[in-house]
């Protein structure tokens, strides 16, 4: 199992594998964000919220995610320094004009501003539900649709979580297709089935995360303070 | 009617693999737009030596698009801005009157600049080396239909085949990654009887060579496909990364 690690396509098979893995998780997330949009005042929510809690396996399945989290970024780390290496320090005078897709060309830079974005995330709902309930706080919150309600009421925050998910959806683009392109499970005939597939299982992704800031952000501008 | 034009060009001069480059501004005039871009830098190079100049290194030989020798990243193109051919096959009615061109070596760690526009693409051959072959016992010449391929397949094996190595892929890649090469003289072995009963030692020698050479890893944004002068599609890529799984899982 040594090729994994020391052959590149032993390491873009765990970039693969991992994004697969985040974006089960992301479905996941999305769907569990849509109930938010059931007209019972967050319940159902907030039952799923409670249901997660810092329940051990909750906490285990936190642990997992974060560890595909951090393989997902060491290895983007590893694989854009060895690629900057193996493409020397000279550079094109005349640039670079193939006209290549600009996700593709920006993985990486993608990358880290959904990471920057899942700090304030993390930031605005985890420490105050899960790591609050963790370490014992009384204030912990274990049902989260006051959090959501009361952050997108700002519109500096939904704006920001929509620039967010803006840059998720470009490399959700070009990741998704990629992960099975390095799979082997491209080719001819199914490059541009996953390329659309690609496309639409971010679209999705990303409108169904954005419905919340947005609807939130809405209420809040149209009715004013309830 | 025939196309005159007058161009300035800026090509790269290195002296030697160990030296520091730079560019050299060259102004032509009256070059007809049926001159094909290497038969404009011999035109350069004619002007250069009458002048008592060192004339531009570059690589060429068969100049009708077969023999993958000539190189030259043109304008921000590998083979300039034509799609589907080599530089050879490049003409200067593709530029207009009063242009600048910027003529550049391939730019990869593993392609070393030798002088001016040669660069060192014996890594290829030390890739090929490493696997891109079929055994065969001497003897008698077994007949050519012995074995029947069904035509996708062949045609499938011949578009690999198509591909003469120039290097344009590595060349084009912001990740320096020699894949759509590789791919390329894995898949069209792999796709053919003859090739199958050595694809999975071939699949990982080729990559490890690859990898040990110091070309990158391939993050699909197919440049590479988009540059090749031969059109070699990125299914290749695929195919290489299945063959190379499965002969690693089945270990």
């Amino acid at each position: 199992m040594y090729w994994l690690f020391n052959s590149s396509i032993g390491r873009k098979f765990i970039m693969s594998i991992s994004g697969i893995f985040l974006l089960l998780f992301l479905l996941f997330h999305m769907s569990m964000n849509l109930t938010l949009l059931l007209p019972d005042d967050g319940k159902v929510y907030d039952m799923i919220c409670e249901f997660l809690g810092a329940n051990w396996y909750a906490v285990a399945g936190t642990l997992v995610l974060a560890a595909g989290v951090v393989v997902h970024i060491v290895y983007a780390t590893m694989l854009t320094l060895q690629n900057r290496k193996a493409r020397g320090s000279d550079k094109y005078l005349s640039s670079n004009r193939t006209e290549t897709e600009w996700s593709a060309k920006n993985m990486y830079v993608l990358g880290l501003i959904i990471v920057l974005g899942l700090v304030i995330h993390l930031w605005n709902f985890w420490y105050k539900m899960q790591f609050a309930e963790l370490i014992g706080c009384p204030d912990a919150v274990t049902g989260g649709s006051g959090l959501v309600k009361e952050l997108f009421s700002s519109p500096c925050y939904a704006i920001v979580y929509l620039i967010w998910l803006g840059a998720i959806w470009f490399h959700l683009t070009h990741g998704v297709w990629s992960a099975f392109q390095t799979l082997g499970l491209s080719g001819k005939i199914w490059y541009p089935r996953l390329k659309m597939i690609s496309n639409i299982v971010s679209t999705l992704i990303v409108v169904g995360f954005a419905a919340i800031p947005v609807y939130f952000m809405a209420v809040h501008l149209l009715c004013g303070n309830n | 009617m025939e196309k005159i034009i007058n161009i300035t060009l800026k090509v790269w001069r290195q002296k030697g693999p160990k030296e520091k480059g730079g560019f050299e501004t060259h102004k032509l005039e009256g070059i007809s737009g049926d001159t094909s871009f290497l038969e404009m830098l011999d035109i350069l190079n004619e002007k250069l030596v009458n002048e008592g100049k060192e004339p531009v290194a570059f690589d060429n030989d068969c100049r009708e698009g077969i023999c993958g020798m000539c190189s030259l990243y043109i304008n921000g193109h590998p083979h300039g801005p034509d799609n589907l051919i080599t530089t050879c096959q490049l003409h200067m009615r593709h530029f207009k009157d009063g242009d600048t061109i910027t003529v550049e070596p391939w730019r990869s760690a593993a392609f070393p600049v030798i002088r001016d526009l040669m660069v060192d693409r014996y890594a290829f051959d030390k890739i090929i080396q490493a696997g891109g072959y079929v055994s065969v016992n001497t003897g008698g010449i077994p007949d050519a239909n012995a074995i029947p391929i069904p035509k996708p397949v062949a045609d499938e094996a011949m578009d690999a085949a198509s591909c003469i190595g120039c290097g344009a892929c590595v060349a084009a890649c912001k990740n320096g990654s020699a894949m759509l090469f590789v791919s390329a003289k894995v898949s069209q072995l792999a796709l053919l009887p003859q090739g199958k009963p050595e694809a999975k030692q071939r699949a990982k020698a080729m990559v490890l060579k690859m990898d040990e050479l110091g070309f990158g890893n391939c993050t699909n944004t197919r440049a590479c496909e988009l540059e090749c002068p031969k059109g070699v599609s990125i299914s290749n890529i695929a195919r290489l990364n299945r063959e190379f799984l499965v002969a690693k899982f089945s270990d």
